[in-house]
């Protein structure tokens, strides 16, 4: 099957995205696949490169960039999400007067379209939250 | 189920608010979802349940708060062609209100029915 | 339908509110904080057990072992690991997650 995932909250405050993150590896195990993963409320907060959490305990937003990269995923962010609470990508920053960009590798923003579209898309759309 | 649409079967697509205004962004960032959801055609329904029902009170004056009122926004669905707003009843009486103190007209439902409505779904978004 | 529950019971009406809407035939996969609801001896236990009549019940194995519930688990709910998790998403027409 074609799963969608929603992903509400953004890494750590809530286990939101460990959760999505232990589904999708589950569901690519399995032999199922990824059409996207949204990012949206705080969710875009998964989609920073700054996180510098502590050498102990996962590091979440880089094991989304792994995966990604590992099975070709489509991570999206949502834009007015994004520019809300200050995660930009390199044109984001340069077409907003931005001085600095922040989108960790593997994820790109775009509109909340992306969503619509991914439920359409799917077979199956899960939801992760707060 | 699912109705044809020029661009293919639409699925059904249900957005369930169960958050009270301002407290929260869920309900604001929910509505910005269904306003652009609603330009693919999809067939789409709303429901308000617990606290959500909030969401829909007439008379909210944010001035005070220097946050922006996205009530009026809702009177704006009819326009985009969302006109499926269900709201519990149950969670309407709980909290001392009526369908006369709401911003749009909804379709007032039991548990029931509501739980029919949903079964019914394709999509659902929680937010 | 598969529905999901990620908050205690003892703190949120998430539970409450989804078993109210849960039609006869559903199943419900409590994740996260809501493994709590499906551990005996509990102020909710009862209402629990009185759901497992019409709704499968289902609860996320790592997270009832993250949480030391592991032999609280009442008799009846089901535990499944991630790759159950996926299981039930197909097993069912939509997923409704109740946050």
């Amino acid at each position: 099957m074609k799963f969608s995932i929603l992903v509400n909250e953004g890494p750590y405050t809530h286990e939101a995205s460990d959760t999505a993150y232990q589904f999708v590896k589950a569901a690519l195990a399995k032999g199922h696949a990824i059409y996207r993963v949204f990012f949206y409320h705080d969710g875009v907060n998964n989609g920073t490169r700054l996180t510098i959490p502590p050498q102990d305990d996962r590091n979440i937003v880089k094991r989304w960039s792994d995966l990604a990269a590992q099975h070709k995923l489509d991570l999206v962010v949502c834009i007015a999400a994004a520019q809300r609470r200050g995660l930009l990508d390199a044109n984001e920053a340069k077409r907003n007067g931005k001085d600095a960009d922040n989108i960790a590798p593997g994820f790109r923003i775009s509109g909340l379209g992306q969503l619509i579209e991914a439920g359409i898309q799917a077979d199956r759309l899960v939801v992760f939250g707060g | 189920m699912a109705e044809e649409t020029e661009g293919g079967v639409a699925k059904k697509f249900l957005y369930v608010n169960r958050k009270a205004p301002y407290g929260t962004i869920y309900a604001l960032e929910s509505l910005e979802v269904v306003l652009i959801g609603a330009a693919f055609d999809q067939d789409v329904s709303l429901a308000f349940v617990g606290d959500g029902v909030y969401q829909l009170t007439k008379g909210q004056d944010t001035k005070g708060l220097e946050v922006k009122n996205f009530s009026p926004t809702f009177r704006a669905l009819e326009d985009y062609d969302v006109t499926k707003l269900y709201v519990e009843q149950a969670a309407l009486q709980a909290r001392g209100l009526s369908e006369a103190d709401l911003v749009v007209p909804v379709e007032v439902v039991s548990a029931e029915r509501m739980a029919e409505i949903m079964e019914g779904q394709d999509v659902i978004l929680s937010f | 339908m598969l529905h999901t529950v990620n908050k205690s019971p003892f703190d949120h009406n998430t539970l409450e509110t989804c078993l109210k809407f849960a039609k006869q035939g559903s199943a419900l996969l409590l994740i996260e904080d809501g493994v709590y609801a499906a551990t005996r001896d509990t102020a909710v236990s009862k209402q629990v057990q009185e759901a497992m009549k019409s709704v499968s019940i289902y609860a996320l194995k790592p997270d009832v072992e993250a949480r030391g519930m592991q032999n609280r688990v009442m008799d009846g709910v089901r535990l499944v690991d991630y790759e159950g998790f996926v299981d039930l998403v197909v097993a069912h027409n939509a997923v409704q997650s109740w946050l």
